[in-house]
């Protein structure tokens, strides 16, 4: 960030608003890491099980971060685990992409590679919001999501340049999940509101940025880039897809069967 | 208990601590137990809130790395046995923690435990060395990677050809 623009004031974003952009970012996390949890003890082999389960336990830590601020901003006694076992489906507002299912590790890797790149991109930016909270915990995620990237992208060249069977169901995954690429760029009130008041990047912007590191991997997978439509779900709006509620029955099992039990 | 506390009480701010350090060195990372976790750098200050009331600031190494609750538990048993009841422990994320934080004492009890310290690679290809026979990847790739995710969200795995044993390399961030 430029001296000048350091300088520059910003409209302040309203405590419901910060709230909610926040809970975004760690829903996103959350329900992510909950899906790739899925995989403990049924990936493909021993090394793909740790690295789901360590990227797993990565975005879980960024979303309990995230959760604690959102409850601090909320002000209203809700913390972390509150908001993460104690909410319903309309409530969470991650991306739709998060929640669809593993399908099979092709598949998973593809989701993983659409989210982990905008997550890259999203992290770079936010080390530079006018959020302090926000810079914090995005500095370390940054180091994390890099990681996450390295892995997921060299098994999406592997697979879409590996055997004409491991080249078709990626292909396949991607043009199915494409659709859901859409929300992570169309800004509604809350990231315009949250981008004046410098908190949070233009999408546009992030989706030019994104979209050049997508591209290099797609060619590198030899892999073709599906086009992109204008509809989609708005899980950030609580729209979710039919998908969410299941993941919640059971990541919220326990909180809703044994309320403010604890170890 | 209270005798512990009086003597303390006699001696001077830097010495106080310097004794909450030690007890600290003393603490070990449940992972990697060669470790002390002021060896891994996570202890950020030791500063007094009161005479008998240190805060201790700690940064996690990764945002989900499991080991985060029990050595806080760790860390409060241990001041609470050495006279510290209300010691006071935070959480700090900024600067968010580097593996460059390793102290020189952990980076060679690292190597001598068999894991390989961070960035002790070579510099041409960035593949670390064999901690156990001191291999390096030459042109035969005595060293290669297994999984980018090992054992604990720090590391990663290798397996090193010459002398046949797998390895763990504490990944650099």
């Amino acid at each position: 960030m430029s001296r000048a623009e350091a300088k520059r004031s910003y409209p302040d974003l309203g405590q419901s608003e910060r709230f909610r952009y926040v809970l975004r970012l760690a829903d996103t996390s959350l329900i992510l890491g909950q899906r790739l949890g899925e995989w403990v003890g049924h990936a493909p082999a021993l090394e793909e099980d740790l690295g789901v389960a360590n990227i797993s336990l990565d975005l879980i830590g960024q979303a309990r971060m995230l959760l604690s601020y959102a409850g601090e901003i909320e002000a209203a006694g809700r913390d972390e685990d509150r908001l993460a076992y104690l909410r319903d489906q309309n409530d969470f507002l991650n991306l739709a992409l998060v929640e669809q299912p593993n399908g099979d590790f092709g598949c998973t890797i593809v989701r993983q590679v659409l989210i982990d790149a905008w997550q890259l991109e999203l992290h770079t930016w936010l080390e530079a919001s006018t959020d302090q909270r926000l810079r914090e915990i995005a500095a370390k995620a940054v180091k994390e999501t890099r990681y996450h990237l390295r892995y997921s992208s060299g098994w999406l060249i592997r697979l879409g340049d590996g055997t004409d069977e491991s080249h078709a169901r990626v292909q396949a995954s991607l043009n199915d999940l494409w659709k859901f690429t859409n929300e992570l760029f169309s800004a509604d009130e809350i990231d315009v509101l949250a981008e004046n008041a410098g908190v949070a990047p233009r999408l546009s912007e992030l989706h030019s940025r994104w979209s050049v590191r997508i591209d290099e991997i797609l060619s590198q997978a030899t892999l073709t880039r599906p086009v992109d439509v204008s509809y989609g779900w708005f899980g950030k709006r609580g729209e979710h897809t039919e998908h969410l509620g299941h993941i919640l029955s059971e990541m919220q099992f326990l909180q809703r069967a044994y309320p403010d039990v604890t170890w | 208990m209270v005798m512990v506390v009086d003597r303390i009480h006699l001696l001077g701010e830097e010495t106080r601590a310097q004794r909450v350090w030690r007890i600290l060195s003393a603490v070990e990372d449940p992972e990697i137990p060669v470790l002390s976790i002021v060896d891994l750098g996570i202890v950020r200050h030791v500063r007094w809130l009161a005479d008998d009331e240190p805060e201790i600031g700690l940064t996690p190494t990764y945002s989900g790395c499991p080991a985060t609750e029990v050595i806080r538990e760790s860390v409060r048993h241990a001041l609470n046995r050495s006279g510290y009841p209300k010691a006071r422990l935070i959480e700090v994320l900024s600067p968010p923690w580097s593996s460059a934080w390793i102290s020189e004492a952990g980076r060679a009890k690292l190597k001598e435990y068999g894991i390989a310290p961070p960035n002790c690679t070579v510099a041409t290809t960035g593949i670390p060395v064999c901690p156990l026979c001191g291999a390096e990847d030459g042109e035969n790739g005595d060293v290669e990677l297994i999984s980018e995710f090992g054992s604990t969200p720090c590391k990663a795995l290798y397996r090193c050809r010459t002398c046949l044993e797998p390895f763990d390399y504490f990944k650099p961030i």
